[in-house]
């Protein structure tokens, strides 16, 4: 069997960046493993702007994005294998893949990086009731289809769902020549980042129905229109306000999964919160030597976040394979608290300046954010206003880790008492 | 008259407000940065953005493509229809134009991808 230093799996964003840090990192034996026919990941299919505004101070097209990368990665000659499907990863990190030309064979890595995204949620997981014509698709593969196939899905949408994705096919649809008649939202605030609320529906028009759902999709072969109808604060629907909305295309923005079924089979633990693995701050997963980075970790909204994640995870992974890695006996263990969804690492093991990433629960205005060991306030951050869709994040300097190794740090949201309540 | 703008030069996406008196702007508040005040400006006086859609490629499939500047919003569809008409026959490298001064406006359209 052949042996590898690094084997990076996906060829993403996160996985391009992952190999580039860990090669400037001093890893020379570094293999990236691509399914798809090309580099690039989803970013491929997202041919709007505004990519790279924290990372590269432009607004870049997905694809411009994802070539930044790539132009990198050549550079380096970096290995990559396209076409090449990852089908089995063990606890050891030996990797069973599969292509045209060399037929299904086994790698033995040093590390591996996971970095295989994330994917959507399908109708399934909706329990929409109705018939299951043509005409109903994920907003993704609706981007698919027209981004890189040219093929127009359908004259006039519906999309359920606000997430940036949804948005973005809003104003996509309606560009080139569909009518979107409405988005629908069931909770009472949008998913998606406010600019593209702006300029995705704003711009064209397209009303935002909050707190709204599909309860019926209706016709026989094609889809011919949609019952919708507003929910309750149980985001049950209200049948005294359902209406008929006709259209011929449903899409559907609901939210992503990371597609973490090679990180099961390494029987890495996982964490409910994220459906990623826990990581300690250099992205290691429980087992040794294997990482994770980008939206098979967590899911972010923007790149600029996995890019950052996917430096720290590989310079984690050229630390392990050029240093090998003593195990923490007194790690911190950093968990959410009120208001806190999830954070991002679950475990610093070092002393060292860290950034937590965190997603908070619901839309808040002004809020305080506190980091807590016990009782005591480790450090406080303002924020003007906090929303579910939006990763947030504190910064905790190393000096200040120090006195709390082997405690456990809690995020939580603490509202302003602004009306002495 | 105070109008609301949600500024998206970044995803903080403050909202500004403008303060007018008849088609005078008095006072421009909310905004964290000196874009913010840039971008409500120009929001009130010539909204622009940036154009991203395909165009076909001889032997098949799309090329993403964009305005390598902010367009003029109320016209984007008159750009829009143009974008369509094109066809390019490849190879297209990134920043290759495909169409140089749209309705003269300035601005071109160039390639958002390599087709080799
Ligand atoms: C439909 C969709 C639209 C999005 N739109 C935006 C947007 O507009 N703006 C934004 O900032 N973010 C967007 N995102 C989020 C976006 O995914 C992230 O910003 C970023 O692209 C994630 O990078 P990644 O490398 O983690 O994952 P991906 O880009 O998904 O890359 C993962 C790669 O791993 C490969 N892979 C997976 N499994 C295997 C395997 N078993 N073997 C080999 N290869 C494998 C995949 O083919 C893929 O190329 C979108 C996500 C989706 C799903
Ligand atoms: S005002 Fe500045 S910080 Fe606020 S959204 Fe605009 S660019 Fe971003």
């Amino acid at each position: 069997m052949k042996t590898i230093d690094l084997v990076v799996i996906g060829g993403g964003p996160a996985g391009m960046g992952a190999a580039i840090a860990a090669y400037d990192a001093g890893v020379r034996d570094i293999l990236v493993l691509e399914r798809d026919h090309r580099l690039g990941g989803i970013l491929e299919q997202c041919i709007h702007n505004g990519f790279g505004l924290h990372r590269f101070k432009e607004e870049l097209t997905g694809p411009e994005y994802a070539w930044r990368f790539e132009k990198e990665l050549r550079e380096r000659k970096i290995a990559f294998r396209l076409d090449t499907m990852v089908l089995d990863l063990s606890e050891d990190k030996v990797i069973t893949a599969m292509n045209a030309e060399e037929g299904i064979f086994r790698i033995q890595a040093k590390a591996v990086i996971l970095a295989m995204g994330c994917r959507e949620r399908p109708r399934g997981a909706l329990n929409t009731p109705g018939t299951r014509p043509a005409g109903i698709y994920t907003a993704g593969t609706a981007q698919r289809y027209i981004n890189i196939m040219g093929y127009m899905p359908g004259k006039k949408a519906v999309i359920l769902g606000s997430g940036d994705i949804g948005l973005i096919m809003a104003r996509r649809m309606t560009w080139e020549g569909a009518k979107v008649e409405m988005v629908l939202e069931l909770m009472p605030y949008s998913g998606g980042l406010t600019r593209n609320i702006v300029q995705c529906l704003k711009d064209n028009d397209i009303p935002l129905l909050l707190s709204h759902t599909i309860v019926e999709i209706h016709g026989k072969e094609r889809v011919s229109g949609v019952t919708i109808a507003q929910v309750d604060e149980n985001r049950k629907p209200m049948m005294e306000t359902a209406r008929f909305v006709e259209c011929d295309t449903v899409l559907l923005s609901v939210g992503l999964l990371p597609e973490n079924e090679l990180t099961r089979k390494a029987g890495v633990p996982m964490d409910v919160r994220t459906s990623g693995a826990l990581v300690d701050q250099r992205r290691m997963t429980e087992i040794p030597g294997i990482f994770a980075c980008g939206n098979v970790l967590h899911v972010h909204d923007l790149v600029d976040y996995v890019s950052e994640e996917a430096e720290i995870a590989g310079r984690g992974a050229a630390e392990y394979i050029l240093q090998g890695s003593e195990p923490d006996p007194n790690p911190v263990t950093v968990r959410p608290g009120n208001g806190v969804r999830y954070t991002l690492p679950q475990r610093i093991d070092r002393a060292e300046d860290t950034t937590i990433f965190f997603r908070v629960t619901d839309v808040h205005p002004a809020v305080r954010i506190r980091v807590k060991a016990g009782e005591e306030t480790v450090l406080m951050r303002k924020r003007p206003r906090v929303a579910p869709g939006e990763m947030e994040t504190v910064r905790i300097l190393g000096s200040k880790l120090q006195g709390y190794m082997g405690q456990t740090l809690t995020v939580e949201l603490e509202e302003e008492a602004e009306h002495g309540t | 008259m105070e109008r609301e703008i949600i500024c998206t030069s970044c995803p903080m996406g403050c909202h500004v407000t403008v303060t007018m008196e008849e088609e005078r702007i008095i006072s421009i508040t909310g905004n964290t940065c000196a874009r913010g005040e840039r971008y409500a400006r120009s929001e009130i006086t010539n909204p622009t953005r940036t154009l991203t859609t395909t165009v076909a490629v001889a032997g098949g499939g799309v090329l993403p493509v964009k305005s390598d500047a902010p367009l003029p919003k109320k016209s984007i569809p008159q750009y829009l229809e143009k974008i369509h008409e094109v066809t390019v026959e490849p190879p297209v490298l990134i920043g290759d134009v495909v169409i140089e001064d749209i309705c003269g406006s300035g601005v071109n359209i160039v390639a958002a991808q390599n087709v080799i």
